[in-house]
């Protein structure tokens, strides 16, 4: 079985797709696999399936990984367009970055080049990881795999969607407000964003950076905790990551979730939700409690306060943040500026789109003389608020699991025309931000046809307890084996 | 809370942000929508509380006074939309 | 010093904002170098450029310097400061805002004395300082034409600055400038800033306002900008009186602004009014979490102050009788201290010589040449040499500024100029009783005369001896020889 030319069951298209990380680790050490066939599978389907998606920005060609013992040697990979990597083309989904090639690698990128990662492609998102459907891009909308018309969720769309349908066994991510964990769900597959912190956003473009944290989407939680455990860690080049230890995350997913505590907010199981997709994560909570796990009902109120602190917070921080995209030292600048005035004018209307600039405007406004202690200071009094919410339901239970999103994915147009509806779609999500809590998103079946997502949030720096919990969810059953069909017609060609 | 377009016009100066007539409305009546949501945090519950910059706990990390960085003018101006001699062009600068 | 006095039936009220940049190797939020004099943009790194992604991680020498400084003036060294964003675009910002401390400075309180005037008019005022902040200095625009287009230099982007504010204390311009000299002293003493207003390395910026005699509330004020130096920062302040007084006089009213000062037509012209103002939108640097400085480490830096102007001057004035102005101009900058110390830490050397020659002979030297005293043309030590042989006899004072020239001038060593030149003072009994014969000799009419009782005559015939001796014979030595000729023992 060492040839290479011939396939195998093992080394066919079908399987390889749907190999865990570790199967794949397996064919590439015992070399009935090389990392250019891995990466030359993917990149083939990238090039048959994502015309119809849209969920890469740019190509990247693989190159191959230095050392092959390390833990993801010749792991093929996506990166959201929001982390640079030197060389590439790192657009943020804007016309502002539209040929911006990055100078300089950001430390994730550095992490997983180190760990053996080969890189495929930058996905495609809402332009600076505004949005929650992926509507917001410069290079378009991204196709959901499970349902064309459907969005794929946002703002790490194009990375949920490529996974979904089977184009990486992994993509990074961010998740700003949800964008990790909304598009999980969204698309039907596991996402996890860490604590606040865990991650490096050295080299990650900034939104709000309070709030930001890099992440992983992946098929399973076992590759959510492979990958992620070569992410996380201190870096000495962002001031607000964490300096602790990172554990071993795949050490722990074997461990019975017998007696484990699962809170259940009784606030997020009203008539706001969806009845399908409040049956689907029923049933995956009780999916929980056939494993041993024992459910608490506990009180997290306030989501509306949450909401309404954090379109006040990020757009602020984020008004600041992207004052640098003035025309001057990089990307975009608009043609024949007369003056000063009019290149940043002109710059700035021209290269950032319509809801970019909404939260600029919302932000800043915010932020000037005469409001800032009404809404800035009150919005981060309420953060306050919100965080002790969570620290009281964590005296009582050790994860919290609920729905990930009111609905399931939504038509594409359906909310853009009030910027304010389509913000309600991250009302189960954005609470966690604010705490700086890890959350994952975890496939727990469909409604209407489109999946949904099981949310886990865990305490601070407790993702190995989330990934436990996913893990052992999964091994019961298979939404995160499941496949859009998208994918598998390319697979049978 | 409601912006008025003088108002609405005066956010965008200070952002940098032109302003399209026809665009204008809606983006107030979008504006307004967010803002409105704001009266929220009028809650008393939060006047007393301690306002939360940061999700944990931290202080600051000090870095050494060494210079770890070495001259790498052409690779950072290569994506300069303008440039010559070293320089970053803009329009003319008055003080 | 100035004679200017402010218009009567006035009162000036005058604060500083003192820019310092510290003298770190690398800069605040980089490891890029804070060297001066570099290729354009060589010195700016990706963070410094603020490209998208990059973070700022704060330098913990710029923490220490800052926080020497406010040991040095006796502020409250902040167990927790923070850092806030100042929000406004300008093409020499790279990121759109300047990350400052606005909430919580490292430095708070703390206060500076001052001493006007000298002898019995000498005044000391202490000058309180509101506090100190860290911040990140912006690069800079050349103005020179690139095709009717302005060049940006990002170099200088991300040096540490403090900003030291002080209160409204001072009432004069002369004031002002004493402050502005003892805040320039303390921060080269401190080694935190080299104190080069001409790079822009120390940048003041005065709040002005006017008050009729006896008012209690503050007029309005105007701030000015880009006085870097000493001399413009007192015609600035002394225009800017004139100007608020005039137009109070004749009706009209101060407008609420900042100003710009042109050292070329000495006077202020309008920047902008408190309407054009920027609004900043401060916020908390998300970035950056709160900076903790723990007591031990507030002790250690403590242990690190060197001697500081105002205890050099009074041990000047106790261990070598100086008296207090020359104590205080010897100690008015760290290079003069520095200067003066390194003369008299000679074996035997007679300090209010070194104190006289210093302050007299180097001073005018410096003035004549338009240098500073760390580029002295005669080095602390060849004065040493020279103030050894005044004070063994070997030169006269006269004789000694000669070679004091020659110094300046060629260069060498004083003990060969002397050779060279022959300027050695005739000491010599001998020679001198022969001079002082052949001068009694060939002026037998004024000997006569000043026997007679004509004592005057005395100063005659010494100018006598010394024309022959062509001024080197040592004075005392003519007098006595002269003495006990014409006196007749």
């Amino acid at each position: 079985m060492s040839s290479n030319s011939q396939h195998s069951a093992a080394t066919g298209e079908s399987a390889i797709i749907n190999a865990s990380i570790p199967e794949l680790r397996r064919l590439l050490v015992a070399g009935e696999l090389s990392p250019a066939e891995l990466a030359g599978t993917f990149a083939a389907r990238i090039e048959s399936i994502d015309p119809g998606l849209n969920s890469l920005i740019s190509r990247v060609d693989a190159v191959a990984p230095a050392a092959s013992e390390a833990a993801l040697a010749g792991i093929p990979y996506l990166h959201k367009d929001i982390f640079c990597a030197k060389g590439t083309r790192t657009t943020c989904g804007s016309r502002m970055l539209a040929d911006w090639v990055s100078p300089y690698d950001s430390t994730v990128h550095e992490r997983l080049t180190r760990a053996g990662a080969v890189l495929l492609g930058k996905t495609n998102m809402d332009e600076f990881a505004m949005g929650s459907s992926n509507e917001n891009s410069h290079f378009g909308p991204v196709a959901n795999p499970w349902d064309e018309k459907a969005v794929p969720g946002g703002s790490s769309g194009g990375s949920a969607a490529a996974v979904a349908a089977r184009l990486a066994p992994f993509a990074t991510g961010t998740d700003t407000g949800g964008s990790i964990r909304q598009p999980a769900a969204y698309c039907g597959v596991t996402g996890i964003k860490p604590t606040y912190g865990r991650v490096s956003r050295f080299g990650m473009i900034a939104y709000a950076s309070s709030f930001d944290q890099g992440g992983v989407i992946a098929k399973s939680a076992e590759d959510c905790a492979i990958v992620l455990g070569e992410m996380a860690g201190f870096d000495r080049r962002d001031s607000t990551s964490a300096d602790r230890d990172v554990p071993d995350y795949t050490a722990t997913l074997g461990e019975s979730i017998t007696g484990l505590r699962v809170g259940i907010p009784k606030q997020w199981f009203t008539e706001a939700l969806d009845p399908a997709v409040g049956d689907a994560v029923e049933a995956a909570i009780d999916e929980l409690r056939a494993a041993g796990a024992e459910t608490v009902e506990i009180d997290l109120p306030d989501a509306d306060i949450a909401l309404a602190a954090y379109y006040l917070l990020a757009p602020a921080e984020a008004s600041s943040n992207l004052s640098r995209f003035d025309g001057v030292r990089f990307g975009y600048r608009c043609e024949e500026p007369r003056d000063l005035q009019d290149l940043y004018e002109r710059t700035r209307s021209e290269g950032f789109g319509a809801e970019v600039k909404r939260r600029i405007l919302v932000g800043t406004y915010a932020l000037s003389a005469g409001y800032y202690d009404a809404f800035y200071r009150r919005a981060q009094k309420a953060r306050r608020l919100v965080s002790a919410h969570f620290d009281r339901a964590f005296e009582q239970c050790d994860v919290i699991a609920g729905p990930v999103t009111p609905t399931a994915a939504f038509d594409r147009g359906a909310h853009s025309s009030d910027p304010a509806k389509m913000y309600l779609e991250d009302i189960f999500t954005i609470p966690v931000n604010l705490a700086g809590l890890p959350g994952m998103s975890v496939p727990a079946g469909f409604a209407g046809g489109r999946p949904v997502g099981l949310q886990l949030i865990g305490r601070h720096f407790d993702e190995a307890r989330l990934l436990n919990v996913a893990h052992q969810y999964q091994q019961r059953v298979d939404w995160h084996r499941q496949m859009p069909p998208v994918a598998a017609d390319s697979s049978n060609q | 809370m409601s912006l008025t377009n003088d108002q609405l016009q005066a956010v965008a100066h200070l952002a940098r942000i032109a302003i399209e007539p026809e665009w204008r409305d809606a983006l107030r009546s979008d504006l307004n929508a967010i803002l409105d949501q704001a009266s929220l945090l009028d809650d008393p519950r939060l006047n007393e509380l301690e306002p939360m910059a940061h999700p944990l706990d931290q202080t600051q990390r000090l870095r050494k006074d060494e210079v770890t960085e070495t001259d790498q003018r052409e690779e950072l101006m290569a994506g300069a939309p303008a440039s010559e001699r070293g320089l970053f062009l803009v329009p003319k600068v008055i003080e | 010093m100035s004679d200017y006095a402010i218009p009567s039936g006035w009162e000036a009220v005058i604060g500083l904002e003192i820019h310092a940049q510290l003298a770190t190797r690398s800069k605040i939020f980089s490891g890029a170098s804070t060297a001066f004099g570099a290729e354009p943009n060589a010195q700016a790194c990706a963070v410094d450029l603020g490209l998208p992604g990059v973070l700022p991680v704060l330098n913990e020498g710029a923490v220490r310097m800052a926080s020497l400084f406010g040991l040095a003036i006796d502020a409250d060294i902040s167990r927790v400061s923070s850092f806030d964003r100042k929000n406004y675009f300008y093409p020499d910002l790279p990121k759109g805002y300047q990350t400052t401390q606005l909430a919580r400075p490292i430095v708070v309180g703390g206060s500076v004395t001052i001493t006007t005037g000298e002898g019995k008019k000498a005044r000391e005022h202490t000058i309180r300082v509101t506090r100190a902040h860290l911040e990140e200095d912006a690069g800079k625009s050349l103005h020179e034409d690139f095709h009717g287009m302005s060049g940006i230099d990002l170099n200088r982007a991300g040096t540490p600055l403090i900003e030291i504010v002080s209160e409204p204390d001072m009432r004069s311009p002369e004031q002002a400038v004493a402050y502005a000299r003892k805040v320039h002293a303390i921060v080269q003493y401190l080694g935190i800033c080299d104190g080069n207003m001409q790079e822009g390395s120390f940048r003041v910026d005065a709040n002005v306002s006017v008050r009729p005699e006896g008012d209690e509330a503050f007029g309005t004020r105007t701030e000015i900008k880009n006085v870097n130096s000493f001399r413009f920062l007192q015609r600035a302040i002394e225009f800017e009186i004139e100007r608020q007084v005039d137009l109070l006089e004749t009706g009209g009213e101060v407008v609420q602004a900042t100003r710009l000062y042109d050292p070329d037509r000495d006077e202020t012209r309008l920047m902008r009014t408190k309407e054009e103002a920027d609004d900043y939108r401060y916020f908390p640097c998300p970035d950056l979490l709160p900076v903790v400085v723990d007591d031990e480490t507030v002790e250690s830096w403590r242990a690190e102050l060197p001697e500081l102007p105002d205890a050099k001057a009074e041990r000047y004035q106790s261990e070598y009788g100086l008296s207090a102005y020359d104590a205080g101009v010897l100690t008015s900058s760290r290079a003069t201290a520095e200067y003066f110390e390194a003369v008299i830490a000679r074996e035997g050397s007679d300090a209010k010589l070194a104190a006289n020659w210093v302050m007299g002979e180097v001073a005018a030297l410096l003035n004549r040449r338009e240098t500073e005293i760390d580029r002295c043309p005669v080095s602390a030590d060849r004065l040493a040499d020279l103030l050894v042989r005044i004070s063994d006899g070997t030169l006269s004072n006269k004789l000694a500024r000669e070679v004091f020239e020659t110094l300046a001038e060629e260069g060498g060593s004083v003990d060969e100029i002397i050779e060279a030149r022959g300027l050695k003072q005739i000491s010599d009994t001998g020679a001198i009783e022969a001079m002082v014969d052949e001068v009694i000799a060939a002026n037998p009419g004024q000997v006569e005369a000043y026997r007679g009782g004509k004592d005057k005559l005395f100063g005659f015939f010494v100018g006598q001896v010394m024309k022959a001796a062509k001024g080197k014979a040592n004075p005392k030595a003519v007098n006595d020889v002269l003495k006990r000729r014409l006196d007749g023992e």
